[in-house]
């Protein structure tokens, strides 16, 4: 007897919407972009690792292919050399995309009002979720992918053929 | 992405391509200005380059006939930033200099305005900087093991190696209230003294580590397939390292003995008995090697500072520097000024040059510093092993294969943001 049986007892038929279904999938394998960029990048591999495991919410897996992500976690400061890059990587990731600001700097540039820095990665690619802090703690960021999941939970049908950008 | 260049455009493509071929001439062979070699660029977005370093290759099959490696993206003008603040609020810019090892940009840089200011650091603070520097040290190597057998293909030790390094980093949030950039070590001492709950935490510590990189030297040392990807590769002869500007452990593993906490000792580092690990070969698992015996060093000097620190204030009594306590506020009219002139107006330093230079987890971390008689610096400029390791890159990777590469650029530990500042 599976899991299913036992919580459904003889009911044998579920229904629900195709907005929650599809939403579901969505949020509960997010393959997040293996792209770091300073500090916070350490900050999201603890995340990833043994005390916080970030597999507990479908994201074990990161994807070096910009191709085969679905979340963009842009991971501390982007300077105007790198932004260029960042665009270019955001434009290859297949729709539905999202993107995560982790840190200070990544959000509004931080403690680095300079010549160098993008002050805020929101100049060059629209972002869906701010993690605040410097850097965040790894419960601050999963507390922010918790949050891009209720929102994607609810999407509704006409944004996806609508095309509206993501 | 529109991947098709439109009839018109054809042509000037080619041309433009060959332009850029033209502009690389000297720094890659002939052969590639024919096509005969192919050129790759390796990053600045790639899983294995630590950050976001860029590597132009020049192939041919697989082999690396040269390999140019492209810094600055990461360049955050810390540099230039540190000179428009004060001296004291520099220390919060320095952690993220080498994000890996914070501690250490903090004490360097706070040694720099200490020889300036000829200020005086209570002994309690310096066994602590010890403490906090080694600390340091063991985290910013477990990282580089994790990442780096990761890189090679095995996983178990990056989960392993963060595992411990969550038991550091618990510990930095005691003292400073913050996992990684804590900026706990100030001018003329720490931010505060040792929280009770500190020295229980690490002897436990303390006590578990040994056995842990007995584990991470179980999961590497005897395997086979660990041992032939490291073994003979990325060789760095003595002379060369030197000539390369290398140091730190990846200096150590070519054989040459030099290592700042013995050669030019700072703090209490003299008081305690410890070894300097050093490589016969200077290939990649020499260096592997070299910082797995770090390890051990670094925990038996955690032994000898803890069984022994002095008691007394921790930060200097200096009121010209170094603000009054709190408690002080309420009793004294002079420490309201001092407390006033400080957080208002800062400290002024002379106008003086003085150059430091410490022993960091990547090798010599070193801080010029010149002032203006003003209460900010002229000149700020941080001396990062990083740099000069990247540079030495394209000569340890001539012949090798790109998977070679890999565990080359894992090997010497860069940094990104420490190189590119």
């Amino acid at each position: 007897m599976g899991v299913i049986s036992s919580k459904l007892g003889n009911l044998g038929v579920v229904t629900t919407s195709l907005e929650t279904a599809v939403n579901w999938g969505r949020t509960g394998a997010m393959w997040p972009l293996l792209f770091g960029l300073a500090c916070c990048a350490i900050e999201m591999m603890s995340t990833q690792a043994s005390n916080y495991d970030l597999s507990r919410f479908g994201m074990e897996l990161n994807r070096a292919s910009p191709r085969q992500s679905d979340l963009m976690i842009v991971a501390g400061r982007v300077t105007r050399k790198m932004a260029p890059v960042v665009r270019q990587l955001y434009d290859q990731m297949a729709s539905p995309r999202y993107v995560l600001s982790m840190g200070d700097c990544a959000s509004s540039g931080g403690v680095y009002n300079n010549y160098a820095i993008v002050q805020g990665v929101d100049e060059i690619i629209p972002v869906d979720v701010y993690v605040a802090g410097c850097p965040p703690r790894p419960e601050q960021l999963i507390h922010g992918i918790l949050t891009l999941h209720e929102r994607i939970k609810g999407e509704h049908f006409n944004e996806w053929i609508t095309g509206q950008e993501r | 992405m529109v991947m098709t260049v439109p009839e018109s455009q054809q042509g000037k493509a080619i041309e433009s391509w060959q332009g850029q071929v033209e502009e690389l001439r000297g720094l890659v062979s002939e052969r590639a200005m024919t096509g005969e070699t192919l050129l790759l660029n390796m990053g600045p977005h790639h899983p294995s380059t630590h950050g976001v370093l860029r590597l132009l290759l020049e192939l041919d099959g697989e082999e690396i006939i040269t390999c140019l490696p492209d810094v600055g993206f990461l360049h955050t003008g810390i540099e230039k930033t540190i000179e428009s603040k004060q001296y004291e609020k520099g220390v919060a810019l320095t952690d993220r200099v080498d994000y890996l090892a914070p501690m250490n940009n903090n004490t360097v840089f706070v040694m720099a305005i200490e020889k300036m200011l000829a200020l005086d650091v209570p002994e309690r603070a310096q066994v602590i900087r010890v403490i906090c520097l080694e600390l340091t040290r063991i985290q910013s190597h477990l990282v580089w093991l994790g990442t780096h057998a990761l890189d090679m293909g095995a996983m178990s030790a990056f989960l392993y190696c963060f595992r411990e390094r969550e038991l550091i980093l618990d510990m930095f949030e005691m003292l400073s209230g913050q996992r990684m950039m804590g900026s706990y070590i100030r001018p003329g001492g720490l931010w505060r003294d040792l929280p009770d709950e500190f020295l229980p935490a690490l002897q436990h510590f303390v006590d578990i580590f040994p056995r842990r990189v007995d584990d991470y030297e179980a999961l590497l040392v005897n395997n086979p397939i660990w041992r032939d990807r490291t073994e003979g590769i990325g060789v760095v002869e003595p002379e060369e390292a030197l000539a390369l500007g290398m140091t730190g452990p990846t200096l150590r593993a070519s054989g040459v003995n030099w290592d700042i906490r013995k050669a030019e000792p700072y703090l209490t580092y003299p008081r305690y008995d410890f070894n300097v690990p050093l490589g016969e070969h200077g290939d990649v698992y020499d260096r592997f090697w070299v910082r797995m015996q770090e390890f051990r060093e670094s925990i038996k000097i955690i032994k000898q500072a803890m069984k022994n620190i002095p008691g007394g204030p921790v930060r200097s009594q200096n009121r010209k520097y170094v603000p009054p306590p709190r408690a002080e506020l309420g009793r004294s009219m002079e420490a309201v000024i001092h407390h006033f002139k400080l957080w208002t107006e800062g400290f002024s330093a002379p106008d003086e040059e003085v150059y430091v230079a410490i022993e960091g987890p990547r090798g010599e971390v070193g801080c010029y510093l010149h002032g203006t008689g003003g209460t900010k610096p002229r000149r700020v400029h941080l001396k990062t092993p990083s740099f000069m390791h990247i540079s030495a890159l394209g000569k340890m990777s001539q012949g090798h294969m790109i998977a070679d590469l890999v565990g080359i650029i894992g090997s010497v530990d860069i940094v990104l943001g420490d190189s590119d500042r």
